[in-house]
């Protein structure tokens, strides 16, 4: 469904992203994990045909990313951003309806109207649908946002959703709803790919892990073979301890104490 | 969408009314039983005649061009002012932000000024149109070169372009005022009544110059409102919806440029109201550009047809300049607005 081939971006001589290959399967949660500024936008920028790689392919669908054109792929492919301010004020189920934006030339059809009734009922906004984005909070408004990237692409058989941070700044509850909600839609037969920060919900949610350092590739597969302590310590640079729990198919991380902070405790 | 449909016929009616009463009033009387006769008459329909032919006249050749070309010009200036604001994701955007004010009234300044020493051949050959020409060409160059200045790689960058325009502004007033300070007294008349803004200049042929341009305006910008509405969302988040941004910036730019170009060349400066008329249709009902756009257009007519009719009668038989009108109405109107959006966001009022 996704095909990344020998993919390098670069700005001048800065080398942004070097050499990074993956596949992502429908049905398949892709996370993409690493530390600051080590290419995780940027790549999913490279995802989004917001920016064109300097060498190598990314297929879309079986098709070379760079044959679709922008309302075509808005079609089946649906992005998160990490930011997400509104200019002028819209009430939520207006918002969610842009999603359909892509599905229709001047008024939505009862499909359209169908679609974003439904998905403000799965993400649980439909007590708020009349409100104004503006006032909601920080976690409401992330999941207005993700309802309508998912009214963008639902019941697209093989949609692409991508996200960026999706969990940022919300409390943990937010963050588990967010990350099940794109959970379901894989076990859906989506194609999801998010970076995440939070190495325990990724390896806890996500099919697959990848982790970026400073635009390469360091690890790619099942949470379970990338999660070591020694791959965390290579692209985080911090030591950390791994619990193991019967629950968990894969184990725990726990950052262990800086260098700096265990010489003044002593 | 229903509800705009009802707010739009609403508004349309309103702008009936308005230029039915503007034609109306004024030195000659006109009742709206001999506006509907004269009407009447020249359709064919009714062959008894209860007004005189001075009536007529006035009506015809007079009244009508002048208020049809402040319609046109009102919801041109509104609908490329709702439409920039949307492009520009800023609520303080309007046409002169991009600098189509300042150019057009350079070259106008130019023509007057400069018209006896250097330019003459251009009155020559255009007559009395050859300043509201040369204001079209000044507010084409400027907005091309505050666009140009925007531009890299392709995409032009919003933020410049806001920067960039406020350069070329500047420029631009900077050799207007060369040009005032070397202008004589009776060039400086001109000047002032210019930049003060007039539609008495109005004639069937002043109107029938700009229509092209202002009706392409009219008719091609409510088709962005859909992209104006995802833009909304900010520049990447609409792309990701299908959105061509750097198209439409484009395009946005070259419609209001035409549109606004156009009617500040036959009318000069009229301020506030593509700032203020968005605002009103956005707190009064909703910030859906389908609703805005389409509505500035019939808004901004009708406030500018009533404006037109105070600026001409309130001191008859002398005329005010209307462009001083729109800026005592607009500028409190916009003061309100400022605080009821205030108290809105939980701000102490």
């Amino acid at each position: 469904m996704i095909e990344v081939r020998n993919i390098h971006y670069s700005v001048g001589p800065l080398k942004l992203i070097e050499n990074v290959s993956f596949d992502v399967q429908p049905g398949e949660l892709l996370a993409i994990i690493g530390a600051n500024g080590a290419g995780k936008s940027t790549l999913l920028k490279l995802l989004c045909k917001e920016i064109a790689p300097t060498e190598g392919k990314i297929y879309l669908r079986e098709q070379p990313i760079e044959t679709y054109k922008l309302d075509v792929l808005a079609k089946f492919r649906a992005v998160l951003a990490q930011i997400n301010t509104l200019s002028v004020s819209f009430k939520v189920h207006e918002l969610v309806m842009m999603g359909r934006y892509p599905h229709f030339v001047n008024k939505p059809g009862e499909e359209d109207v169908q679609i974003v009734k439904t998905v403000m009922e799965e993400t649980g906004i439909t007590g708020f649908a009349n409100r104004d984005y503006n006032t909601l909070s920080g976690g409401e408004q992330q999941r207005v946002q993700l309802a309508r990237v998912i009214a963008q692409i639902y019941g697209q058989p093989k949609g692409l959703l991508f996200l960026d941070e999706p969990t940022n700044g919300l409390d943990l509850l937010y963050q588990q709803q967010i990350l099940s909600l794109a959970r379901g839609l894989a076990n859906r037969g989506y194609c999801v790919v998010s970076i995440l920060h939070d190495i325990n919900f990724a390896s806890r949610y996500a099919d697959k892990v990848m982790i970026l350092k400073k635009g390469k590739r360091i690890a790619f597969g099942v949470p379970r073979e990338v999660v070591t302590s020694e791959n965390i310590h290579e692209a985080f640079n911090i030591q950390v301890r791994l619990f193991h729990d019967e629950e968990f198919k894969c184990p725990l991380v726990i950052p262990s104490m800086a260098l700096s902070e265990q010489t003044t405790i002593k | 969408m229903k509800s705009y449909t009802l707010i739009l016929t609403v508004l349309l009616v309103l702008l009936i009314a308005a230029c039915a009463l503007s034609v109306c009033v004024g030195a000659v009387k006109i009742s709206a039983s001999e506006l509907g006769s004269i009407i009447a008459h020249r359709c064919g329909l009714n062959t008894s005649v209860n007004f005189t032919s001075q009536q007529e006249a006035v009506l015809l050749n007079i009244r009508l061009p002048r208020v049809l070309l402040g319609a046109a010009v009102g919801g041109t200036l509104a609908i490329a002012g709702s439409a920039l604001q949307g492009l520009f994701r800023n609520p303080l955007a309007e046409p002169g932000l991009i600098g189509i004010s300042s150019g057009a009234s350079l070259f106008a300044v130019m023509v007057i000024v400069l018209e006896q020493r250097y330019v003459s051949f251009l009155t020559m050959t255009l007559g009395y149109h050859a300043l509201a020409i040369a204001a079209f060409i000044g507010a084409c160059i400027t907005t091309f070169a505050v666009y140009r200045l925007a531009v890299g790689n392709g995409k032009a960058d919003i933020t410049t372009l806001l920067l960039a325009g406020i350069a070329i502004n500047a420029l631009a007033g900077s050799f207007t005022g060369l040009l005032t300070y070397m202008a004589t007294d009776e060039q400086l008349r001109n000047i002032t009544f210019w930049t003060l803004g007039s539609l008495g200049g109005a004639s069937w042929k002043t109107l029938t110059g700009i229509l092209p341009f202002v009706s392409i305006t009219l008719v091609v910008l409510p088709f962005f409102s859909k992209s104006l509405n995802a833009l909304a969302l900010g520049e990447s988040q609409a792309g990701h919806i299908g959105i061509n941004v750097n198209v439409l910036k484009r395009l946005i730019i070259v419609m209001a440029t035409l549109g606004v170009g156009a009617s500040v060349a036959v009318s000069g400066m009229i301020g506030f109201v593509g700032l203020v008329i968005p605002h009103i249709l956005r707190m009064a009902f909703s910030a859906d550009h389908r609703l805005v756009i389409p509505g500035s257009a019939l808004l901004g007519a009708s406030v500018l047809v009533l404006a037109d009719l105070v600026a001409r009668t309130i001191f008859a038989p002398a005329e005010l300049p209307i462009g001083i009108l729109t800026a005592i109405i607009g500028a409190p109107v916009f003061i309100y607005i400022i605080l009821i959006e205030r108290r809105k966001r939980g701000g102490i009022f």
